[in-house]
């Protein structure tokens, strides 16, 4: 879609992110090394690789969590591009409340676990400076359906919701202040395979709905077949392959990306 | 043991100047903690070792001090307090609160407006407002480096949807000067008001947390709240049964296991001094010049 738009003033055609050179060692190991990539807005990236492949040491790298050692993570601010890794954490930390959210794995990392649903939810709108308790809750009523969570579950604590639910309410959480990018770690991993499809279901919805754009990290290849338009693969830290999701999928070129393609069991 | 063997005050001069620089930062950052190397004092931790350790860094010779506790000036942790101040110092005491240069509290600003020139010292069991929503001390203090307060709403928001109304009722958060959000000590939120632009120096001392936090006088202190559930100063609602006072925070006294109770102001002070004006209340008897 954006590559159609020859507008070159146009928005769309600067990337929403974009990863120049991103190293990261613990010691002599290495987490990741030399990651480069754009991401344009609405266009979500997945990472696949296995356990140890530093998927996760690159995620955090992206979303602030860990200085990386070398690199530099550019968004496109409301004031223009700005490389994350090098501006104040007053300000990457306002930028993770607003522009970006965060989807952990577990969603106990990702909750308020003695604060309820609706509280959870209406965190990052006070954080920001709501202050209308009427106007939070009906927002977080509006969350709490569109993640398919009954109303009448608001004021009930996370600990009394199944995993699926737990995980459809972080994701609430997190997009209630409408982000422009999403950082998802194994947004299913945990999760049986029917309660799986329908967070998947979910997610392609309000990812294009939103027009967010997302990236992905998960050693599920069925994720990122449902969700990404694009695909990294890595191994021991290094990136060995990336492209259009059914092109690295279909036509794996690299010997790892072949071994992992064809690991998936066929039922 | 003679009483000749403490430094004026217990502490030695050393450490009572190490508080006074925490306080002097402390009041130069309203509502900062200041943290500061509590000393172990002859009393447990939760008996008001941190207000001890600011009273006596700020007592002179010359001071008047009072000492209360829960408001009253004769209940154990008052006398105690007060006691060892006579011993350790030698100043004068005294139970109204117009005659105190220093007074150190527990849980209560007193009724009578202070004035400049006094000193109220608080004791602070958990000087830190964000501890049980955020229990990290390295996440908190980031908070308030960086003014996230967002979590503060989340825990009044909290009251309001299980109880529909604010329903702390002490140690209600307030933002100083717009800047920083400070647990007031367990007063009630009654006495929140009485914060704001205060004549006097407001000083809170945590020992066990060896943390100082302090409100100069006609500071800004503001009760958080929402737009559409304001702050209430809540309180009893009844008038003194002793000395019919309608303004003062009252306590709930059982008299009996029939069910019988009274209400009387927690300020013992300010309930002496109005009836000996001749203020009476339903269940008060004339004021007796037994002392």
């Amino acid at each position: 879609m954006g590559m159609l738009n020859l507008n070159l003033t146009a928005e769309t055609d600067q990337p929403l992110l974009s990863v120049q050179g991103l190293t990261k060692r613990y010691g002599a190991r290495i987490g990741c090394a030399d990651v480069s990539f754009d991401l344009f807005p609405g266009e979500v990236l997945g990472i696949v690789g296995e356990s140890g492949s530093g998927k996760s040491t690159l995620l955090s790298c992206l979303a602030g969590h860990m200085p990386p050692d070398q690199g530099s993570v550019i968004f496109q601010t409301a004031q223009g591009p700005r490389d994350t890794v090098t501006m104040a954490e007053a300000d990457r930390r306002r930028m993770a409340r607003t522009d970006w959210a965060f989807v952990h794995q577990n969603p106990r990392d990702g909750l308020r676990m003695g604060v309820s649903a609706g509280g959870n939810v209406g965190e990052r709108l006070m954080a920001i400076g709501a202050r209308h308790y009427g106007d939070i809750r009906d927002k977080a009523i509006d969350w709490l359906g569109r993640v398919e969570i009954a109303a009448d579950r608001i004021d009930d604590r996370p600990r009394a919701f199944s995993g699926g639910m737990q995980q459809r309410l972080q994701i609430a959480r997190n997009l209630v202040t409408g982000p422009r990018l999403v950082f998802m770690d194994e947004p299913t991993g945990g999760l049986d395979v029917s309660v799986q499809a329908r967070l998947l279901d979910l997610l392609r919805g309000l990812v294009r709905d939103m027009g967010l754009s997302a990236i992905i990290v998960t050693h599920d290849l069925a994720v990122v077949r449902l969700l990404a338009d694009r695909l990294m693969v890595m191994k021991s830290g290094h990136v060995v392959e990336q492209g259009l999701t059914d092109q690295v999928l279909d036509d794996p070129q690299h010997a790892y990306t072949q071994l992992l393609v064809s690991s998936v069991l066929q039922v | 043991m003679t009483d000749q063997a403490y430094n004026f005050a217990y502490l030695d001069e050393q450490t009572k100047r190490m508080i006074r620089r925490a306080i002097l930062k402390g009041i130069a950052v309203p509502g900062y903690q200041v943290p500061f190397a509590s000393r172990e004092m002859p009393m447990p931790y939760g008996w008001g070792t941190g207000g001890v350790q600011v009273t006596a860094a700020c007592l002179t010779p010359e001071d008047t001090l009072k000492v209360i506790d829960q408001g009253a000036d004769d209940t154990t942790n008052a006398v105690s307090i007060r006691k060892f101040f006579q011993r350790t110092a030698g100043v004068a005491v005294t139970e109204a609160t117009a005659e105190a240069s220093i007074i150190q509290t527990r849980h209560r600003i007193p009724e009578a407006t202070l004035t400049e020139g006094q000193i109220l010292v608080y004791q602070v069991p958990i000087p830190e407002p964000l501890r049980f929503l955020e229990p990290r001390e390295t996440e908190t203090r980031k908070m308030h480096e960086l003014e996230e307060y967002g979590l503060m709403h989340v825990k009044l928001y909290e009251d309001i949807a299980r109880h529909g109304t604010i329903a702390t009722a002490y140690a209600y958060p307030v933002k100083v000067e717009g800047r920083y959000v400070m647990d007031p000590s367990p007063i009630p939120k009654f006495d929140n008001p009485k914060l704001s632009n205060s004549a006097a120096i407001q000083l809170f001392g945590a020992g066990r947390e060896q943390r100082i936090y302090a409100l100069p006088p006609y500071t800004h202190v503001v009760s958080l709240d929402f737009d559409d559930h304001p702050f209430v100063p809540s309180k009893a609602p009844h008038d003194c049964d002793l000395c019919a006072a309608s303004d003062s925070y009252l306590d709930e006294v059982i008299t009996d296991d029939q069910g019988g109770r009274m209400f009387v102001c927690s300020d013992t002070d300010f309930c002496r001094t109005r009836r000996e004006a001749g203020h009476l209340g339903p269940l008060g008897v004339p004021m007796q010049e037994t002392v």
